[in-house]
């Protein structure tokens, strides 16, 4: 299915510039190309297939679904739900606000908005199609699991008393709603109608959308491994950056709070790494800090909420990340 | 003269909405009061939870996406 790719960089490589496979120039050039027209098509035409599909799916019908259920099967849903529901970083936001005037605990609230950028149904597709379904499986177990232990730990030291204070006024007023009429709200979030031409215009536009968010990060991603593959030898990274060394976790991880990217954009970023021998750990841990804890998600969560709770929040994450870091690099020789 | 606000926190989505209301105006020559709304605590009151989101006198129209010339047409 992928030998097109090969051979439209057979093509361009060796018969266009004239390249040999023996030189290190043609073999890194080769796999740049190959990786990239390979990843810009499955992402282009999965994200529209993708789109179309889930379209009707709301932000609104989850956030109705979520509230005023039991705090421990809520955070189970909420990071499922953070997992599925198409929604944009710059959202977050409202969609805080959202769940927290409908009555939803912080840590539901947090478990959805940890998990929605690590998982996402694109980055899922890109992930079996370049790394298989074993480290795809482990990669949703792990997402899933920071969300949901992450909202866990943030309702158990009773963060919402850290809110900024309209935030914290907005839940108390949502909690004594849910009390006044309490009836839960058992029916699966309802879809929206919607047309075959809204469902297309949709996938169109989150196509175009997310292709133009990410095609520079698939570059980046890829040229690094294509320079990996062609100029540093096999083994090096292993040697120098393996299980080994403990600090490299915790270094992949602060590495990659300044750079920020999107789950899917970071994907090849991950192959490249991996494949040139760096432990499935730190290339895990190095990846979810990328797209998980920034900078600018930072600045916005500030809006709702004060140092205290956004300095706590950040070390979570960085812990979380690094623990996962660590036990899979120790797991990795039992697999 | 028709009151519109967009409702974004920031994003460049919620630039573009507002590039597309502004050129839309100009183009059928139609006076409109815009006004861009980032601040949280108001975006709330309009129970908004996908941004950027429009809204006409008081009215929630759009939401959660730059709106396309087309639609901004209909609300002027």
């Amino acid at each position: 299915m992928f030998q097109v790719f090969t051979d439209l960089a057979d093509w361009l490589v060796f018969s266009v510039f004239n390249l040999s496979a023996q030189t290190k120039l043609g073999d890194a050039l080769h796999f740049f190309v190959e990786d990239v027209s390979k990843i810009f098509v499955l992402l282009v035409v999965m994200i529209y297939v993708i789109a179309l599909l889930r379209a009707s799916l709301n932000i609104e019908a989850v956030r109705d679904y979520l509230a005023g259920k039991h705090r421990g099967i809520g955070y189970l849903l909420g990071s499922s739900f953070g997992a599925i529901t198409p929604f944009c970083s710059c959202s977050s936001i409202p969609v805080f606000l959202g769940f927290t005037s409908a009555g939803i605990p912080v840590g539901i609230t947090m478990a959805f908005l940890i998990t929605s950028p690590l998982i996402n149904e694109v980055a899922i597709l890109l992930l079996m199609s370049l790394l298989g379904w074993k480290f795809t499986l482990i990669y949703i177990l792990v997402g899933m699991t920071i969300g949901i232990l992450g909202g866990f730990f943030l309702d158990a030291i009773k963060a919402e008393r850290w809110l900024q204070s309209f935030a914290a006024q907005a839940l108390k007023q949502g909690q004594q709603q849910l009390n006044d009429n309490h009836t839960p709200n058992e029916k699966l979030p309802s879809l929206q109608k919607l047309t075959l031409k809204e469902r297309h215009q949709f996938a169109k536009s989150e196509a175009k959308d997310i292709f133009l968010r990410v095609w520079k990060w698939v570059f980046i991603g890829v040229g690094l491994g294509a320079a990996l593959h062609g100029f540093v030898p096999a083994g090096w990274l292993q040697q120098h950056l393996g299980a080994g060394q403990w600090w490299s976790v915790p270094a992949a991880v602060f590495l990659g709070i300044p750079l920020y990217s999107n789950a899917t954009g970071v994907i090849p970023v991950m192959e490249s790494l991996l494949t040139n021998g760096l432990p499935i750990g730190t290339t895990l841990a190095f990846c979810m800090s990328t797209v998980a804890a920034s900078f600018p998600e930072f600045i916005l969560l500030k809006q709702v909420m004060q140092w205290r709770l956004l300095a706590v929040f950040f070390a979570m994450l960085l812990v979380a990340f690094t623990l996962v870091g660590w036990v899979f690099n120790f797991l990795t020789p039992y697999f | 003269m028709k009151e519109i606000k967009v409702l974004g926190t920031g994003c460049t989505k919620c630039k573009n909405t507002v590039t597309v209301i502004e050129q839309v105006a100009a183009d059928k020559n139609i006076a409109i009061n815009l006004e861009k709304i980032e601040d949280p605590a108001k975006i709330m009151t309009y129970a908004v939870m996908s941004t950027p989101a429009v809204v006409v006198n008081g009215k929630v129209v759009h939401k959660g996406s730059v709106p396309s010339a087309d639609d901004v047409a209909t609300w002027l």
